[in-house]
């Protein structure tokens, strides 16, 4: 087996009394676009940090390209990428500048980051904005301009933490499109995201985190698979419903079922016929409609919560 | 499309492993960078010297006439240029390290995005001293120039006045970035100012130290830029002495001991 990018065994981090991550196992094999799935603050950052080597681990193993973080920092930085969550470009320099002196932070001689950034800016459609500063771009742009950057050590592997929160639908989908072509090309992409849409489209395999634990793992359509029915039946109920009364009575309809704030959701592997079944034994709701199972009902089902929550 | 991005069959570690000694340069490249599209800030520095000297020096110097320094009478100009040439020192090497090294570590968020490639906090903070002392010394040398012009270099040693001035610069800058890393926001830099008027006016910068009440005197030959404006006028008047060395050496300790601290409190805050 060829030796996986970045693994991980016990990995903790403590801030004070605080547990950020707690103890967690997981690998990612070269070529892999591996996610880390889970709510704000069940530990995903933390976790990205220490791989990318700009947080020490409390507790733990981890090696990122076989090598210790806490030994060699900078070699490991040397080989990968990061796109962080927060937009951190460079504001006093433009967007060209912004690549030449990253590519200089790595060492590479100022030729080679030439050819690199035109190519790159190409990529990332903003070869028309090079000398444009960086303050007058919109989200989208910048977020692309990130990942350009993150790019010009042609990293073995790409760490993307929350890499289209706050961008709206169309940037997301020219983003994934760029990811798509990244990972073809053979990068091991690591993200992590809190849209479960976003973690179907672009894993292959992933954790679903919660309060500073993995509690599932899996490629997205097994890990469905294994923990929900094929489809889901979302009945909408009026705002002063009793939504667990009527979970209870919805019950037998399906295999299992969830109330949430305004809506019950009924967990069936046939649909159609559990949504027909309930309507014409009379169930008054104000609306239901049939879809398929997703992401958001693992974590549903194995946290009790949603992601949004 | 796909060429840019090819990046998988690529032998391990292709990429030159950067030396530690190169590392602060690049954050030094990335600051030239950055003032080559506004130069006018970076000239504007060489001003405030300048407008003491014409005011104080020659404006003041009028009025008060000619100083007896190590039995020699110099015009006071020529007295008050060294002291000058220090606070040049001083305030050129704190432009980088404290406001604006804030507000990039704080807000703009700069040193997460150099933190996240091969450099290390330290390599911040040597970079950005480095950075203010080829600043500071780019001022320092360019008041030289004019007190050359107005013959206030009254000794060989004047050439030794300028690794004097990155060495106040280097104490100086030191410092102001440990101390930088421990402010919180915008207000605390009123500490800064607070702390700096007084060492500009007090450190025999424009009138001799025996002019001081004897208890104030004994203070005053322990703080920084005191330390300075000795250097730089003795240097200058060629009045030199071995003690000398004591007050390059306490400039040298500043800037060692700020580094450090800074190198720590970086990595702290930036790599928690």
């Amino acid at each position: 087996m060829t030796m996986p990018v970045v693994a991980a065994r016990s990995l903790t981090k403590r801030f004070g009394a605080f547990v950020a991550v707690d103890g967690i196992d997981f690998e990612i094999a070269p070529g892999e676009a591996f996610g880390f799935l889970g709510p704000n603050g069940a530990g995903k950052t933390s976790t990205m940090r220490m791989i990318g080597c700009v947080s020490p681990r409390t507790s733990g193993e981890l090696r990122v390209l076989g090598l210790d973080p806490a030994e060699s920092g900078a070699d490991i930085r040397g080989r990968i990428g990061v796109v962080p969550q927060e937009d951190n470009l460079d504001t006093e320099l433009t967007v060209w500048d912004n690549l030449m002196i990253y590519g200089r932070y790595f060492d590479l001689p100022r030729a080679d980051i030439r050819e690199r950034a035109a190519e790159l800016l190409e990529f990332v459609q903003l070869s028309d904005r090079r000398d444009s500063k960086v303050d007058p771009l919109s989200g989208g742009m910048k977020r692309r301009l990130t990942i350009a950057r993150s790019l010009i050590n042609r990293p073995e592997a790409l760490l993307l933490d929350e890499p289209t929160t706050g961008l709206d639908p169309q940037a997301r989908h020219l983003l994934w499109d760029r990811l798509y072509q990244l990972k073809r090309s053979g990068v091991t992409l690591v993200l992590t995201t809190h849209y479960m849409d976003e973690a179907e489209q672009l894993c292959d395999r992933l954790v679903i985190m919660d309060n500073a634990k993995i509690v599932a793992e899996g490629p997205p359509r097994k890990l469905i698979a294994d923990s929900v029915t094929r489809e889901v039946v979302e009945v909408r109920l009026p705002l002063d419903a009793d939504t667990a009364f009527e979970a209870a009575r919805l019950k037998r309809f399906g295999d299992r079922t969830e109330p949430l704030a305004d809506r019950v959701l009924v967990y069936t592997d046939d649909g159609d016929a559990t949504m027909h079944a309930a309507v014409d034994e009379g169930f008054g709701a104000d609306s239901m409609f049939v879809r398929r199972a997703s992401l958001e009902d693992v974590f549903l089902i194995l946290t009790g919560r949603t992601l949004e929550d | 499309m796909s060429a840019p991005v090819r990046t998988a069959p690529r032998p391990v570690l292709a990429l030159p492993l950067i030396g530690w000694r190169r590392r602060p340069w690049r954050l030094v490249e990335r600051n030239v960078l950055a003032y080559r599209r506004i130069w006018y800030i970076f000239l504007s520095g060489f001003l405030e010297p300048l407008l003491f000297l014409l005011s104080i020096g020659i404006g003041v110097g009028k009025l008060v006439g000619d100083l007896n320094v190590g039995g020699h009478l110099v015009p006071y100009r020529s007295f008050v240029a060294p002291g000058l040439l220090a606070i040049a020192a001083m305030t050129g090497s704190l432009l980088d390290t404290t406001f604006n090294f804030f507000v990039k570590m704080k807000y703009s968020h700069t040193y997460d995005a150099v933190l996240a490639s091969p450099l290390s906090p330290r390599d911040v903070a040597v970079g950005e001293i480095t950075w203010a002392l080829i600043r500071g010394a780019t001022y320092s040398g360019a008041f030289l120039l004019t007190m050359l012009a107005f013959g206030d270099l009254r000794s060989a040693w004047s050439i030794v006045a300028l690794p004097g001035a990155v060495l106040i610069g280097f104490g100086f800058a030191g410092v102001g970035l440990a101390a930088t890393t421990y402010m919180r926001s915008f207000v605390d830099f009123d500490y800064v100012n607070m702390a700096m008027i007084p060492l500009f006016l007090f450190s025999a910068t424009f009138f001799p130290l025996s002019r001081y009440p004897a208890g104030l005197q004994a203070v005053i030959r322990f703080t920084p830029l005191y330390q300075g404006v000795v250097l730089e006028r003795s240097l200058v008047l060629g009045d030199l002495h071995w003690t000398l060395l004591i007050h390059a050496a306490y400039l040298l300790a500043m800037g060692l001991l700020g580094l450090r601290v800074a190198s720590k409190r970086i990595g702290l805050l930036l790599q928690p």
